[in-house]
């Protein structure tokens, strides 16, 4: 399993999910990700695995739901108008207490938008995906690579803490070709869920799968436990990378395909004697504010590159506490910076600080 | 000698439903198919959003709580992912012919290898007594407060007459449980809405005609003949599909 191999970022993350022990897929078609149920259709009927075209992106986020109901990997994929129809089953995923996979191949939106990438579900994807309080774990990968190492991840974190998790992957990311190795393969679930609806077998009190608590004392506790785990989370599962960030006075913030448009920009201004690194955050809930705010010590400005509006910048000036200036270099609709847009930006920045 | 008992299938709960309500008919009358197959120890549940949503607490089989009208597509997720164990889905008539109709009209055209227990009471009993795809022509409902218009608020949905133009259904039967030998009728029609699952012949509704006597604003003997009176002509009791009788 250790040689390289070609291939899309939507297979790799189909191979992966499968690798981890997936056996059961239910989707949408839906441009730019519909690589993930093409493959899924070729393999599951081979190894015996379920692939299930669903009638629409709310049933198959509800097939999800039964299966994640039994204890076992289940998984759906989507683009972004895909993923906002997903949004009530992933609340009552998460009010249930239940692990999924769900996938995010992000296109530029409001609406029915456009085809081509974006990332502007960030804050969809961090501020709990549907009605009420809760989170999703959210990952964002930033090569193929990673679209298949994080689909692991995310499966394994999403049994071990019993909640969705969401890789929040973009359309480049999901077409685009490139060497990957793929993960050895592992089991993302344990054998043993005690909370699963699997039948008595007369054997014990019945199981039962539910959101609804009438009581509001009792919700307010359910609610409150939920958040405690997340607490938790928030202490142990951030993922993030640091680039030249030992002597950098500007600090570029960036995940996902900008992150790498960036890196691009960062050779260019070390060339030209401009002091940048970066931060990537690998996951984006929980975010990682620790490095982020230890950066806000050392630097004079951050610097967000995003394909939206600027949505993690809230979160970026929340973690430093606004104690740096933070700038936005962004493109929206589809379109993406290329590395000497983001190079004249930093060059503004350090001309400006001079 | 033992004359009466609860079926085991059901829990000791005490149900929540309104004096003369239907429910508890049903409820009892799958848990003996449960009982009667000896099949509990491997049954799923799916309760709906509606009246019904506490079913989880009485039956007393592994049960998952849906979303609004979903119920088949979990029933689909679980029966994939378990395909020896029994799956069955108990809705009523905004969740299944509203809300979830899409999943409804898939799922049967999937043939999927479940059982749905439908209960149709021409009306929204949770929420208070609003208009349902199934409340009749001229019904009085907090959001029919004129009666059903057909010209702005359509007609009656005829869900088995409907999935019984799909090629895939096993088996619809649509029973009533106003007297006591439509009571009989509808347990034979249940217990064959299991029994075909058992046996992997597919996709089994059946289709109860109820009573909501809070709702429809009449004494639970008036809405027992209501049934009768102005239900069954507008929705004929009867086989709608039966695939071994063919």
């Amino acid at each position: 399993m250790s040689e390289k191999v070609m291939m899309k970022g939507n297979e790799a993350i189909a191979e992966a999910a499968i690798l981890a022990g997936l056996r059961h897929y239910f989707g949408y078609p839906i441009t730019p990700q519909t690589e993930v149920a093409a493959y899924m259709a070729k393999k599951m009927p081979k190894i015996g695995g379920t692939f299930l075209q669903a009638e629409s992106e709310i049933a198959a986020i509800n097939m999800v739901y039964g299966v994640a109901a039994t204890g076992k990997p289940a998984m759906t994929s989507s683009s972004s108008p895909g993923i906002a129809l997903k949004c009530e089953g992933i609340s009552y995923l998460a009010g249930c207490d239940l692990p999924a996979l769900i996938v995010n191949v992000q296109r530029g939106g409001p609406g029915l938008g456009g085809i081509q990438p974006s990332q502007s579900d960030y804050y969809l994807a961090t501020r709990g995906p549907g009605h009420g309080d809760f989170h999703v774990l959210v990952f964002a990968p930033a090569s193929v690579q990673e679209m298949a190492d994080l689909t692991g991840r995310a499966m394994h974190l999403a049994w071990k803490y019993r909640m969705p998790a969401m890789l929040l992957a973009d359309g480049t990311l999901g077409q685009m070709m490139e060497p990957v190795v793929l993960p050895e393969p592992s089991n993302a679930y344990g054998e043993d869920n005690p909370w699963a609806t699997t039948g008595t077998q007369m054997k014990r009190p019945h199981n039962i799968v539910n959101s609804l608590e009438l009581a509001p004392e009792t919700l307010e506790k359910n609610n409150i436990a939920r958040f405690e785990r997340y607490r938790k989370i928030e202490e142990t599962e951030p993922l993030w990378e640091e680039y030249l960030m030992d002597d950098a006075e500007i600090c570029i913030v960036s995940y996902g395909i900008t992150a790498r448009i960036s890196r691009n920009a960062i050779v260019e201004a070390r060339k030209q004697g401009i002091k940048v690194g970066m931060i990537r955050p690998i996951t984006l809930w929980p975010f990682p504010k620790e490095p982020l705010a230890a950066a806000a010590d050392k630097v004079r400005s951050f610097l967000c590159v995003e394909i939206n509006m600027g949505q993690m910048k809230d979160d970026l000036e929340l973690a430093i506490k606004c104690r740096k200036p933070v700038d936005l270099c962004y493109r929206v609709g589809g379109m993406i910076p290329t590395p000497d847009e983001v190079l004249e930006h930093i060059k503004k920045l350090a001309e400006g600080e001079e | 000698m033992v004359v009466f008992e609860k079926p085991h299938a059901l829990t000791d709960a005490v149900l929540h439903y309104c004096p003369g309500c239907t429910h508890g008919i049903v409820h009892r009358l799958v848990a003996e198919a449960i009982d009667e197959l000896g099949i509990e120890g491997r049954t799923i549940g799916i309760a709906p959003v509606g009246c019904s949503v506490f079913a989880y607490n009485y039956f007393n089989c592994d049960m998952i709580e849906a979303a609004h009208g979903r119920a088949p597509a979990v029933a689909t997720g679980v029966k994939r992912s378990l395909p020896e164990n029994i799956v069955f889905s108990y809705q009523g008539d905004g969740d299944l012919a509203s809300i979830g109709l899409c999943e409804t009209v898939s799922t049967a055209s999937r043939g999927e290898n479940i059982t749905i227990i439908f209960i149709n009471n021409a009306i929204y009993g949770m929420t208070g007594g609003q208009m349902a795809p199934t409340s009749l022509i001229g019904q009085v409902t907090q959001t029919s407060p004129y009666g059903r218009d057909p010209k702005t608020q359509g007609y009656p949905i005829r869900i088995c007459e409907l999935l019984s133009t799909l090629e895939a259904p096993a088996y619809l039967e649509r029973v009533a449980v106003n007297n006591v030998k439509n009571v009989r009728r509808a347990k034979k029609a249940i217990l064959k809405a299991f029994q075909n699952q058992v046996d992997g012949k597919g996709f089994s509704l059946v289709e109860v005609l109820s009573a909501c006597p809070t709702n429809w604003g009449m004494t639970p003997q008036k809405a027992l003949e209501w049934i009768d009176e102005a239900m069954i002509p507008q929705y004929p009791l009867g086989v709608y599909r039966d695939k071994e009788a063919e």
